[in-house]
Order: C-alpha cells, then structure tokens, then sequence
C-alpha cells in the first residue's frame, strides 16, 4: 500500500458558516507516515478541519491539493464519525457496502468484508443486522468499513469518545497496526491518555487555528503555547 | 340499522359460496389496483427518492405541489382522463376508453403523488442520517438514490401500501373512464355504487364488508411475506 | 422481498384476461332501463340471437347523451324525447328508434296527505302536492327521470326552482337512492314502475296516483351518426336495432314482468323505415 495521495498540501483554507470562520486560515503540509492526533478544547475546531481535509465541509477559501487530482484522492482515504453511521443491513453487508460501490462483484465483497471483520472483532456478528450492535461495536464496524478499502489516509473523529474501556483498547490496537502497515492516520481525541499512547505528532488547535504543531513526545514534554500546557494539565480552555 | 347486518350476512354468503360475480369483480379490483399500485411506486418512489437529495431552485416548490396533489379530487381526474381518453379527445384512436387500462392509468396518476409525498419524507429523514456517510465514500447520485431506498424499504412499504389504500377504495374516477360495464370493468367499488344508487343497501354493504376484508387481507399477507416483524431486520 | 415483488408481478401478468371477443357494441343505457331488469333478459339473448357482446354503460341520461356526441358508445337507449330530437338534429345520432315505453307512477305515504288519489289527471295531482306543501323529494339529477318530472310541473304551472325546500327536496341521485330518501320522509316521489316493483324498503308508500298518458315513459334507441364518427360501429348498433323491434323480441320485452305484474308495451314498428325524429 503506498501513500500515494501525500502529501496533502493545504494553504489559507478557511471554512466559514453562517457569517463566522469556523476553521481557518489554516496553512498545512502532510506528508510520510504515523499517527497524527489532533488535539483541542471543545469548540476549536477539531471536527471542522478533518471534514474539511476530507472534503466533506466546504471551502470558503484557500486551497487543499493533495498529490493526485480530488476525485481520485478521495477514493482512497476513510473517515470514522464521531457517532457511527450504519447502514440498515447486516454487519457484513455494511463493512462490504464500499466495495461494492466501487463495482466489485458482491460475493468477493462479502469475503473481503468477512476478513475484515474478523480483524476488528465482529467475527460471530457478520450476519446480524447492525443496527442491533452496541456502540463499541458499531464503531469497530465503522473502523472495518473504513479500513477495507486500504486507505492512504484515515480520518478519525473522536472515535473512541463514547466507548467503554475494553472497546477503546481494541480500536486502538487496530489503529496501530494500521498505521504500522502504512495508513497516514489522522485523528481528532481530547483524551490525553489515548494522545499520547498513539501519538507521534500532535497538532493543537484553538480557535479554528493550528495552534502549535510537534512530534509527539516533545508536545508533551513542554508545550510552546500557554493555551496548549493548560489544556494538558487539565484546565478549562476557552 | 338492519341494512348493516344484512350487509354483513350478505357478504358472508357471498364469500363462503364463492359467487361467481364476486369473485370476477374481486379479482378485476385487484388487478386494476395492484398494477396501479406497482406504476404508481416505480415511479413515485424515485420521484420522490430524488426531490430528497437533489438540491435546485425552486425544490421546496415542487415539494409543496406534490403534497397538494395528493388532495385530487378522483372524479376530477376522471373526468380529465376521461376527456383525453374520448373518441372526441387526443388520444382516442388509442381506444382505451372503458377498459381496465384506462382505469389503472386514471388510479396511476391519483396515487403516484401519495408514493412520491411518502416516499420523500422517508427518504429525506434517511438521507440526513447517512448524508456523511454516503458522501465520505465517494457514492454516485444513482448509488445514493439506490442505497436510500434499499434501506428506507419500511418507510417505502408503508407508502406502497397506503398507495393500495387509496387505489383499493377508489370509485370516482374509474366508475368515468371505466364504464362500470359488467363482465369487463366493473369491480367491487364501482359495483357498490351501482347497487347504491339502486337502492340495495344491503347489498352494497355486503360488497363493502368484503372490500374491506380484502384490504386487510392483502395487508396481513404483505407484512407476512416480508417478514415486517422480524426482530431488527427492519 | 424478493419473493413479494415476484409473487405480485406474476399475479398481476396472469390475471391478465384477454376479452377478445370480435363483436361487442357499446351501448349506454339509462339507469332506470337497467334497474328493471330487463337487460339481464336481453343481453344473454343477444349474445345467443346476435352471438353480439352488447356491453352496457349505465349512467344517467345526460351523461348517455353525452357519450353519445362523444362517438365513445356506439348507439343510445334513453327515454327523454326533447333531448333525443335534438340528438339526431345536432347530426350526433342517425336516427331515433321507438322501442317500447313503460309508464312513471307517483308514489307517497299510504294516508295520502295530500289527498291525490281520485285527481283526474297528474297536473292536478302535483298542484294538490303543491299547495297543501307536502314532502315531494325529487330526483335532482337532470336524468331522464327528473327532466319527465319537470316537464310535469311545468304542465302545471308549477315553479320548483323557487319551491320552499321545506317541502320540495332535490335528491340528486339516482331512482334507489331516491326512494329510499322518499321513503325515509314519508315524502311523494315521481318514479318509473319498473325501480318501484324492484325496490324492497317501501316503508309506508304505495301507489297513489297512476295511468295519465303524461306519465308514458318511451324507451327510444338512437345509434350514433357514423358520419360524424366514422369509427363507430354502425352495422352492429343497425343489427340490434332491427333485433329489438323485431316480433320476437319485441313479444318478450312485452312478456317481462316483476312479482307478476308486467312492466314494459312494446311499441317498436317493424317498416324497417328509420324512423326520423
């Protein structure tokens, strides 16, 4: 699998709604490898700019290039909802639903889809329907639907945000080995324990704009912005 | 207040001896209904499937006016087929006047309004759930249209069925362009109008009890074959 | 689902009956030629006689007239003479066919308020109706029927358009119904003989005043013009014209009767000559 759509090239992008800048004017460049955790108070921003990076909010203006035309680049990326959406259908019809969008015959679908969820967990849930499923497991489901297409880029938005801890940990296990077989992963968390479990670069943002980008390991250890450290040592953001 | 239990006796006899008139005109509103009903849905439910998700000027306009036409009056749809479907009308030569297919074009164009109007509402409560969804995964139109109304099949049923209501119980238009002529377009409503305007109550009463049984009995064997109840599968 | 949209689509494609049966004449009738009973006598025969699929169009007499200028049937039966003449005059019907004429009977509450039995004629019938404002419910409905009632009180200088509806009540619907309104008023009611033996909730009604010559009520057939509708089929709706008037057909609609009393005179004449207007 080869990241062929970075890198991602992103200048004076703006999203505005409704008369006020949302996000914005964000200057950025992504490119290589790794876990990318997006981090912030509520309000900052944080699912505005994944959908904009996505192309599921609108530009107000600048732009976001990204190595081969739009089209095809969003082909290969996946996004995660905060609250999983799940087709009306069974957990392997859903998890095979991008697949077969894409024209593969339906019953190679259904294989891959098996395998996939298999690998998050859903292995004796194949042919319940979804909407039946727990929270954890509709995110799993989500995860595995995401993940089928072998995205170059994975978008996450708060994903583990309403899970129980077993849940989280099993999501997180799937998310590093992804990441590990090539994924581009970027995630939006205000958990600082999950940050820092998967993190190797943090980008904090406030206010719709990115605040202070690092490696990982040096955000944690002294953030450059105040708003930043407060935020890490727990104190209300605004 | 006797003309009710004699109606209720009279369609009992007529069931259970399976009178021949019965039947033929039982099975005449079926087929004039159910293939009303199946036109109706093939293009109402696309219809409205696509006011859904399809954004344009004037949407909210075309939304309004389906809703209103779903209020037509049936006997004056009639008599509009019926004066395009006349000798003296364009389509005359067609000579479709007072058959069963007259009948079911005139029920097509009352129903399919209520289809679209149902099957909009459904769709479109579907489509703000996976809006995100379908868009993050690069669906075409068509594809959007399909998988919405896949999944939004219990709405859509709902619709179908409503459809059947309407379609079942209706009288005033195809009594026009029907003829009500024995042997070839007359079914159970347009017979019950007949015996009405005769004076047998008791008779027309008897017709209706069986209308109705029909119409839950069709409704019942829907939900049946497609298994409505079935823990989460709808 | 699946199986639903086969099983609907196969019962739909089967039920599919092909009438093909290559001699049918439409004809409209008026919904009290029907309601005798007489059709179910003639039209089994024709289709012997004629081997003639004659289907019937019931409606009201505007209606059947209407039809008629229309080219969608291809002959009328109907008992309203002004409007016939005018029919076959405007160049919408060939020609006018007397066939057979039955009478209309005034019916009303067996005490008889009004005091119309023993009048010497309907006009004076009706006025007696009139003045003492007894219930009268009407047809209302613009059918032969009801233009013979109106042409009645016009004969006695009676305006029901300004009639009190205290006592005169236009039903607008067909002879049953009617009835059945007359009879839940214990009202007097125009009605042809034929709807009066066939209908079963009589109530307190009876016969009150019957025989005036005002009364006769003539069945004429008028084929549509095939000048002006060159699609109608003028041969067959000729066939059953002569099959009406002839001898033997002309004897069993002579013959029909309801709870023994018979219904119809025929009075069709057999020169063969159309007769004109």
């Amino acid at each position: 699998m080869v990241t062929d759509i970075l890198p991602l090239i992103v200048r004076d992008a703006k999203v505005r709604m409704r008369g006020k800048t949302i996000v914005g004017p964000i200057d950025l460049d992504l490119s290589g490898t790794g876990v990318t955790v997006v981090m912030g108070p509520n309000g900052a921003g944080k699912t505005t700019l994944l959908r904009m990076l996505h192309g599921l909010a609108r530009l107000s203006s600048g732009t976001i290039d990204w190595a081969i035309p739009v089209q095809q680049a969003q082909t290969r990326q996946g996004f995660v909802f905060q609250t999983p959406i799940v087709l009306r259908r069974s957990v392997r019809d859903n998890i095979a639903y991008p697949l077969v969008l894409h024209g593969v015959a339906r019953k190679e679908a259904r294989a891959r889809a098996d395998h996939w969820g298999t690998r998050v967990g859903l292995a004796d849930m194949l042919m319940r329907p979804a909407r039946v499923l727990s929270g954890g497991e509709k995110q799993k489901l989500a995860l595995a639907r995401a993940l089928i297409r072998d995205p170059s880029v994975l978008f996450l938005d708060e994903p583990t945000a309403s899970l129980d801890g077993r849940s989280m940990r099993e999501i997180e296990t799937i998310l590093l080995t992804a990441a590990h077989e090539g994924t581009r992963i970027v995630m939006a968390t205000h958990n600082m324990g999950q940050a820092k479990r998967l993190a190797q670069e943090v980008i904090f943002l406030y206010r719709g704009l990115v605040h202070e980008r690092n490696h990982a390991a040096a955000f944690f250890a002294g953030p450059a912005k105040p708003e930043a450290a407060a935020f890490i040592k727990g104190d209300i953001v605004e | 207040m006797t003309e009710i239990w004699q109606g209720l006796v009279a369609a009992f006899w007529l069931v259970v001896t399976l009178d021949k008139d019965l039947v033929e005109i039982t099975l005449r509103s079926l087929q004039v209904t159910i293939t009303a009903v199946l036109i109706a849905c093939a293009l109402g439910m696309p219809m409205g499937a696509w006011l859904a998700i399809q954004r344009f000027r004037y949407r909210r306009t075309v939304i309004a006016i389906l809703n209103a036409l779903m209020g037509l009056p049936p006997v004056v749809v009639g008599l509009i087929v019926y004066l395009f479907l006349s000798r003296a009308g364009p389509f005359g030569a067609l000579n479709l006047l007072f058959s069963p297919t007259a009948m079911i074009i005139a029920q097509v164009i009352i129903v399919t309004p209520l289809v679209a109007s149902i099957s909009h509402q459904a769709v479109r409560d579907l489509w703000a759930d996976y809006h995100d969804l379908l868009i993050s995964l690069n669906a075409t139109k068509r594809q959007r249209m399909a998988t919405l109304l896949i999944d939004g099949r219990r709405a859509l049923l709902t619709a179908a069925l409503a459809g059947f209501g309407r379609a079942v119980g209706e009288v005033g238009a195809i009594i026009i362009v029907g003829g009500n002529i024995d042997h070839v377009t007359r079914v159970l409503t347009t017979a019950i109008a007949l015996e009405t305007s005769k004076g047998n109550f008791a008779l027309a009463l008897g017709l209706g009890f069986v209308l109705i049984g029909l119409a839950i009995a069709v409704n019942i064997c829907i939900h049946a074959l497609s298994r409505t109840e079935r823990e989460g599968t709808w | 689902m699946k199986k639903l949209v086969t099983a609907l689509v196969a019962f739909v494609v089967f039920a599919q009956a092909a009438i093909a049966d290559p001699l049918v004449l439409r004809l409209a009738v008026t919904t009290s030629f029907h309601n005798s009973g007489l059709s179910d006598i003639l039209l089994p025969r024709a289709l012997e006689d004629l081997d003639l699929d004659v289907q019937l169009l019931v409606v009201g007499t505007g209606q059947a007239i209407r039809l008629g200028e229309a080219g969608d049937v291809d002959a009328i039966l109907v008992h309203s003479r002004a409007a016939e003449e005018a029919f076959v005059a405007n160049g919408f019907g060939s020609h006018r066919r007397e066939i057979m004429y039955n009478d209309f009977v005034l019916v009303g509450p067996s005490d008889d308020p009004a005091g119309v039995t023993g009048s010497d004629g309907i006009a004076a019938a009706l006025t007696r109706i009139a003045d003492t404002r007894a219930v009268f419910v009407s047809r209302g409905d613009d059918s032969g029927t009801h233009r013979r009632e109106q042409s009645l009180w016009n004969q006695a200088d009676i305006d029901t358009e300004a009639a009190d509806p205290a006592w005169y009540r236009a039903a607008g619907a067909g002879m049953g119904a009617t009835l059945n309104t007359a009879s839940g008023m214990n009202g007097y009611v125009l009605t042809d003989r034929a709807s009066w033996l066939n209908f079963a909730n009589t109530a307190n009604l009876a016969i009150v005043f019957q025989g005036d010559p005002a009364l006769f009520n003539q069945y004429a057939y008028l084929p549509v013009n095939p000048v002006r509708h060159p699609h109608v089929k003028a041969d067959l709706a000729i066939t059953l014209e002569g099959w009406l008037a002839s001898p033997g057909i002309q004897a069993l609609i002579g013959s029909y009767e309801i709870n023994g009393q018979k219904l119809f005179v025929p009075n069709a004449t057999t020169d063969g000559m159309a007769k004109q207007g």
